[in-house]
């Protein structure tokens, strides 16, 4: 055995390294790491300054409050003009990236839930139909979706002769029109108020869901003095107008994020389900609940625990990959950054931005993640 | 993915049962049978019944209700090649089945000893001297290198470079020493908290300015250079866990038998915790197989890139659900193919810890 494997241990071999104590062994290892990372980063710097000084370019962040000088499609909360500064365009791009992600999120994680139930049916039929669209989903990459969506959207007919599957929406090449109910800004106030405590309910004590009772009637008296408004999209010569108008591109990657991510999620949620011990779920039957009951009040808390996590981690590869807009042309703050990159030369900064952005988002999610961990550990945590 | 291990399927006959067990039921079924119906029929005669198989666009745009398959095989080569000189297709064609082989050989766990990374090197090599031309071969610059061969070469070779990378990444963030342990730790971390675009961008735009002023490294070497480190990160964390899952006690015994620290951790705990991995390693092969598409975004034409390219030829325009459903294609038996694999190797370690119980 000891010759067809000389690796084993060999006592001459040892006896060199031996001599040397451990302590220091450690020590001149890890010194030795230490300069060489260094001495390498030190040479990547210096060869950067160098072409700087080729290229009469410097380092810093004054280029943020010159005027971009380009056009942003998809403006939302922020206005926009090539005139403003370069910061307002990144603060576009980065809202951009917000609402997509945001959105994405919450309708992903909703399809996901219903996927992943819809494939644990004991109806073969059901189950498969959910399973085969599914795979399709996890078998072809985000960006095929991406680029079949954004081309499917453009050639979409033209404004004048929208689709018009249900009335009110409307399917162009301008994008998706939905229509919208105009609330006034004491019921959002008030809305916000109730949500607000509903969400504070624990930290108020017994009078907790009074209040949120109280701010949940005065939203609803509001509108009865202040009637929200439904305003529908309608077609205006060539154009549609009202409505809420969602861009092709953002319509895009809109749907294609949700429907990749979706199919993930639906994985961690039929795998959190399959967890739970069917123990669970019989005592649960054998208490008198109905299937559904079973499902909805003791086997989806529990399997809840195990999915948390990996619902915050998916959210996250969501948001990540929501900068995959720039190949449709959706000014996410990829998008935006590499445009003023490529403007002003400051490609360095410009990725210190993306990777500060992105980097904090991910580690703010992995410290909440270990922060649920820990207090799902403790005994007789209440956990959501 | 199918059912778990040990569970076996039920007979066709038990699912037509259940389909129909309670009214309920019977009428689900036939609604989602009316669903896939309204999918499948529509797809069918789209792809199939009306389609055209030949002629030019015109044919294509005469016939209207139908797939235009003609059109994917006027622009097969370009979908496949890209810009590859129509003459030199074998080389691609040569290196492309040089690489799959590898890649098939690989799959083969007797092929695990320690010549299957000489015979990485020694084919990556022979595909790389076809692809770019060496001893009397017509020099093609990497510019017009495209399709299916760029796909599978940054996928393959990501993989490849990137298991032994990460396999040090996850070993140096378990050292015992603080230094390799920071270091591992953030370029892992930073390369995940990133997307893949960011890390490409870096890799193409900053990365160039780092170097010596009149070395200039090509941007598929870069791109591969980014994908190398995005996929060592990944895998990276999945030999981490596989390494947490290891109990203590093995590497106490081989401490015990005599074994040195290294010697314990390559002969024992090491082969153990990839085993444990290798789901993981399965969805990030099929990942990355998917992923290495957005080299799109920085001008390299993989198979989704030409794919798209080709749906945009004037002579062609408005066929870009063929160009897209064929790739997709592509795709889909690709990575169908690793999972069903995976799940094969996971079935294939199962039995064999099995007749390792029972001998006991």
């Amino acid at each position: 055995m000891h010759a067809r494997r000389p690796w084993l241990p060999a006592a001459e071999r040892r006896a060199f390294s031996e001599r040397i104590p451990s302590r220091y062994r450690g020590a001149a290892l890890q010194g030795l790491a230490l300069g060489v990372t260094a001495a390498v980063l030190w040479w990547l710097a210096r060869n950067t300054a160098a072409s700087l000084d080729r290229h009469g370019a410097s380092l810093g962040f004054g280029f943020l409050s010159q005027p971009a000088n380009f056009e942003i499609g998809d403006t939302s909360w922020l206005r926009f003009s090539p005139e403003n500064s370069v910061a307002r365009a990144i603060a576009v791009g980065l809202l951009n990236t917000a609402r997509v992600s945001a959105l994405g999120c919450v309708l992903a994680i909703a399809l996901g839930f219903v996927m992943g139930i819809l494939r644990l049916s004991r109806n073969p039929a059901l189950s498969g139909l959910v399973r085969a669209g599914v795979e399709v989903i996890r078998n072809t990459p985000l960006l095929l979706l991406l680029l079949f969506l954004s081309a499917s959207l453009h050639a979409l007919p033209a404004a004048a002769h929208a689709l018009e599957p249900m009335p009110g929406f409307y399917l162009s090449n301008r994008g998706l029109v939905l229509p919208t109910i105009a609330f006034s800004a004491l019921t959002l106030w008030l809305g916000a108020l109730a949500l607000a405590l509903l969400v504070a309910r624990r930290w108020l004590g017994r009078a907790g869901w009074t209040m949120v009772t109280a701010a949940a009637i005065a939203t609803a008296l509001s509108m009865l003095i202040d009637r929200p408004v439904l305003q529908a999209g309608h077609l205006t010569g060539f154009n549609i107008t009202g409505g809420t108008t969602f861009s092709p591109e953002f319509a895009a990657l809109l749907a294609a994020l949700v429907l990749h991510q979706s199919a993930h999620i639906s994985e961690v949620v039929r795998g959190a389900i399959l967890a739970v011990p069917r123990g669970q779920r019989d005592a649960a039957r054998a208490l008198g609940l109905s299937r559904f009951q079973a499902l909805r009040l003791v086997t989806i808390p529990i399997a809840l625990r195990a999915m948390v996590p990996l619902l915050a981690t998916n959210c996250v590869s969501l948001v990540k990959n929501s900068s995959l807009a720039v190949a449709i042309g959706f000014p996410d703050l990829v998008s935006i950054l590499n445009t003023t990159g490529n403007q002003t030369g400051h490609n360095i900064e410009t990725m210190l931005i993306m990777t500060v952005v992105y980097l904090s988002l991910s580690l703010a999610v992995a410290a909440s993640l270990n922060r649920y961990n820990a207090v799902l550990l403790k005994p007789g945590a209440q956990v959501l | 993915m199918t059912a778990p291990i040990g569970v076996k399927r039920a007979s066709l006959r038990v699912r037509v049962r259940r389909s129909f067990a309670t009214p309920l039921n019977g009428a689900i079924t036939v609604a989602v049978a009316a669903i896939a119906a309204a999918i499948a029929v529509p797809l069918v005669r789209w792809a199939i019944i009306d389609a055209t198989w030949s002629g030019s666009a015109a044919d294509c745009r005469a016939a209207a209700a139908g797939a235009c398959w003609a059109f994917i095989g006027r622009k097969l080569p370009f979908i496949l090649f890209g810009l590859y000189p129509a003459s030199e297709h074998w080389r691609p064609e040569l290196a492309t089945a040089l690489l799959l082989g590898l890649v098939v050989f690989t799959a083969i766990p007797r092929a695990w000893t320690r010549w299957l990374p000489l015979a990485w090197l020694g084919g990556v090599a022979i595909a790389l001297g076809l692809m770019h031309g060496v001893g009397g071969l017509e020099v093609v610059p990497t510019q017009s290198w495209g399709g299916l061969p760029i796909t599978i070469m940054l996928t393959a070779i990501g993989l490849v470079l990137g298991f032994p990378l990460g396999v040090m990444l996850a070993l140096a963030r378990r050292s015992r020493f603080p230094i390799p342990r920071a270091l591992a730790t953030a370029t892992v971390e930073v390369v995940r908290g990133v997307p893949l675009i960011a890390v490409l961008y870096v890799a193409v735009l900053v990365f160039p300015l780092a170097l010596p002023s009149g070395i200039e490294v090509d941007k598929l070497v870069l791109a591969q250079a980014a994908v190398v480190l995005f996929a060592a990160s990944y895998l990276a964390e999945a030999v981490r866990a596989g390494l947490q899952m290891v109990p203590r006690g093995r590497m106490e015994a081989a401490l015990a038998l005599g074994l040195g620290r290294w010697q314990a951790m390559r002969l024992v705990v090491l082969p153990e915790a990839l085993r444990i991995v290798i789901p993981s390693f399965i969805s990030i092969a099929v990942g990355f197989f998917q992923d290495t598409s957005l080299i799109v975004i920085i001008g390299l034409f993989d198979l989704l890139n030409t794919a798209r390219l080709a749906a945009q030829d004037p002579a062609w325009l408005g066929f870009y659900t063929e160009a897209f459903v064929f790739v997709g294609l592509i795709y889909f038996c690709g990575s169908a193919l690793i999972s069903r694999y995976g799940l094969w190797l996971e079935w294939r370690m199962a039995a064999a810890r099995r007749t390792v119980h029972e001998a006991r």
